[in-house]
């Protein structure tokens, strides 16, 4: 496939310096995280990309606990108020607190991004070391299978499988898991096959270990750096998708609240000059999209294994800041 | 390249069919069952036996597949159940249109993005060069339909230069030419992720070419930087373009999705979009095809025409 051919920027630019950096510590298995985490903490990118995230955090779940509002009944006698002192940010097309709504809305995209980051990583991780190390036949079957799910967008196979159930929060966390690792499942092959031939995994062959066990313990640990830039990837473009899906009226029914269904109501209203129903959670829904694809990019200079500072511009210097691509847009 | 020709065309086979199993599993997928989708819910066993037997729904699944493929070879996708007609003949009306937007919006996405991308590798290093490349990365990173969003909010509700909703009733691609106006915003919805990954792909290429030999040798015979920019510089970054442009098809796909959505433009995106509302999974599972065998088929002849036009390639092995 093409994308063997050009593979994103970060993975291809220098597996030699990433590998030998991580490759040193696979006597200690979970060792290969460590040496990136003093780094994130000098990293300014990923730092400012973490305060905001813990911010919104902050707003969506210890918000509702300070500003209480009603989140539940619809009240007429109030819809399409403008923000005054009792409704910070104005009230929707049902009365309810705009802000509140925000908050509320802002909980299920939180505890969406990190299920679906975390489960299709680990799945992809999983499918791709596996075909990565069996080879031959069964690997290109399986590569096969990733070439054809890749083949069709994401997004529009969502939208074929949303459009199937009664979704709720935990249905449609199950289905962008399921939709969502063919991509990390490739980085994870392409890392393999390059790790198997190192000396270390040369190594533990000759010591007599057995397929499975350098599978787990020598080839797992040492994806994991890329597996953790695609998760923080990953926890963006599902918030996005989640979002896109409420946009366009096939995501959860009320009472579900989320971004992209305030988004609708409110774009209805646009033309009515009902400004605080649409910018609200355009603002925060981009603040946070972009929160992790800043976390994401630093991530992916870390992992790389250069210096910050420079490596950013090293980086950039040769391929641009083009992050691994999303795969919902 | 006559092996490298075989090797790809297997495997870009081998994905069709993978999409044709795709397809088929999610019409055995879709709640309940055919017969009571396409008879209602007050059909009788007796007849939803006869409709399985006709249409040989009481046969193994493998024999099903034969006949499912045999099917698709002659064009026939199935029937909406919304619309009552042949998805075949509502995906070929609105192919034009779509190849109008999407060609046309890839182009624009190539006239900005490549000149742009050139432009940031001549300077690089520079302030504006992060001020350009930090403008892509929040275009790039905002949701699609947010872009959709401040167009509308900012030229059609605030300045009433466009019209936010295309015109209803348009068939032909040359009525959707007439009404001109209402095209420029999808199309520049769409093309705005296109412009950020076909610039910084340009631009990774561009300094790449820029630090290359034969651009110093131009540089020392005297010919002016410009000219050596367009002469040598641009050709060599449009390559890399190539298979990037074969690659972003299914981004470009779904950009369309919403874009269509937002701007009410009769395209394949829009009758996806509806048929996903009123779960008419004939048209979804018939237009998922389509979309699938042309991203294989893109993603092919990228790299096909990256092979013929770079002789590193055409002569090589």
């Amino acid at each position: 496939m093409a994308a063997e051919t050009a593979p994103p920027a970060s993975l291809e630019m220098d597996p030699g310096s990433a590998a030998s950096t991580v490759g040193q510590v696979t006597a200690r298995p979970g060792g290969a995280g460590r040496l990136s985490w003093s780094e994130l903490l000098h990293n300014k990118r990923a730092m400012s990309g973490l305060g905001i995230v813990v911010l919104i955090a902050l707003f969506c779940f210890v918000g509702p606990l300070l500003y209480h509002t009603n989140q539940v009944t619809v009240n007429l006698n109030i819809e399409n108020g403008p923000p005054g002192p009792g409704h910070l940010l104005g009230t929707d097309p049902y009365g309810i607190d705009v802000l509140g709504r925000l908050m509320v809305g802002g909980q299920s995209s939180l505890e969406l991004g990190f299920a679906v980051g975390i489960a299709s990583t680990v799945l992809g991780m999983l499918y791709g070391a596996i075909s990565g190390m069996l080879g031959g036949v069964g690997d290109a079957i399986m590569m096969r299978v990733i070439d054809t799910l890749l083949a069709v967008p994401t997004f529009i196979l969502l939208i074929i499988v949303a459009s199937m159930f009664t979704l709720n929060l935990g249905v449609i966390i199950l289905i962008l898991s399921a939709l969502s690792w063919p991509g990390v499942a490739r980085l994870v092959r392409a890392q393999v096959l390059s790790l198997r031939t190192r000396e270390f995994a040369q190594a533990a062959k000759t010591m007599g270990a057995t397929r499975w066990r350098i599978l787990l313990y020598h080839m797992v640990p040492n994806t994991l750096g890329v597996c953790i830039v695609t998760a923080t990837f990953g926890v963006a473009d599902s918030i996005y998708a989640l979002s896109a899906l409420s946009f366009l009226g096939i995501g959860p029914p009320p009472p579900f609240a989320d971004w992209g269904t305030m988004l609708t109501n409110g774009v209805d209203n646009l033309f009515n000059g009902y400004w605080w129903q649409v910018y609200p959670p355009l603002i925060v829904l981009v603040i946070v999209v972009l929160a992790f694809r800043q976390i994401g990019d630093a991530l992916n200079d870390i992992v790389s294994g250069q210096q910050p500072g420079r490596a950013v511009r090293r980086r950039r210097r040769r391929f641009g800041w083009l992050p691994l691509a999303s795969q919902y847009e | 390249m006559t092996w490298y020709l075989l090797r790809r065309v297997g495997q870009a086979v081998a994905v069709v069919i993978g999409v044709m199993i795709l397809t088929f599993i999610l019409l055995h997928m879709e709640p309940g069952s055919v017969a009571r989708a396409v008879l209602g819910l007050r059909a009788t066993p007796a007849r939803v036996a006869i409709f399985d037997d006709t249409y040989g729904l009481n046969k193994p699944l493998y024999q099903q597949f034969v006949i499912y493929v045999k099917q698709l070879l002659h064009g026939n996708l199935g029937v909406s159940y919304q619309l009552q007609q042949p998805v075949s003949t509502l995906i070929a009306e609105r192919l034009p249109r779509d190849a109008l937007l999407l060609g046309l919006s890839t182009l624009l996405a190539l006239i900005i993005g490549v000149p742009a991308g050139i432009y940031q590798a001549v300077h690089h290093n520079q302030l504006v060069d992060d001020v350009v490349a930090g403008t892509w990365f929040t275009l790039y990173s905002a949701p699609d339909f947010m872009e959709a969003l401040l167009l509308i909010a900012l030229l059609c509700v605030q300045f009433h230069v466009f019209q936010p909703n295309f015109p209803g009733g348009i068939t032909s691609v040359g009525g959707v030419l007439t009404d001109w106006r209402a095209l420029v915003l999808p199309v520049v919805v769409l093309s705005i992720n296109s412009v950020a990954s076909f610039s910084q792909y340009a631009r990774s290429t561009a300094i790449q070419e820029l630090a290359a030999d034969y651009v110093r040798v131009a540089r020392a015979k005297g010919v002016p930087p410009r000219q050596v920019l367009t002469r040598h510089v641009l050709r060599n970054s449009l390559l890399p373009v190539i298979t990037i442009l074969g690659m972003s098809l299914p981004s470009i796909v779904a950009g369309a999705v919403i874009a269509e959505a937002v701007f009410n433009f009769p395209g394949m995106g829009q009758l996806f979009w509806q048929s996903a509302l009123s779960h008419d999974f004939p048209v979804l599972l018939g237009a998922t095809l389509i979309i699938g065998v042309a991203t294989v088929t893109g993603n092919l002849l990228a790299d096909i025409a990256y092979g013929v036009l770079d002789p590193r390639i055409r002569h090589g092995s």
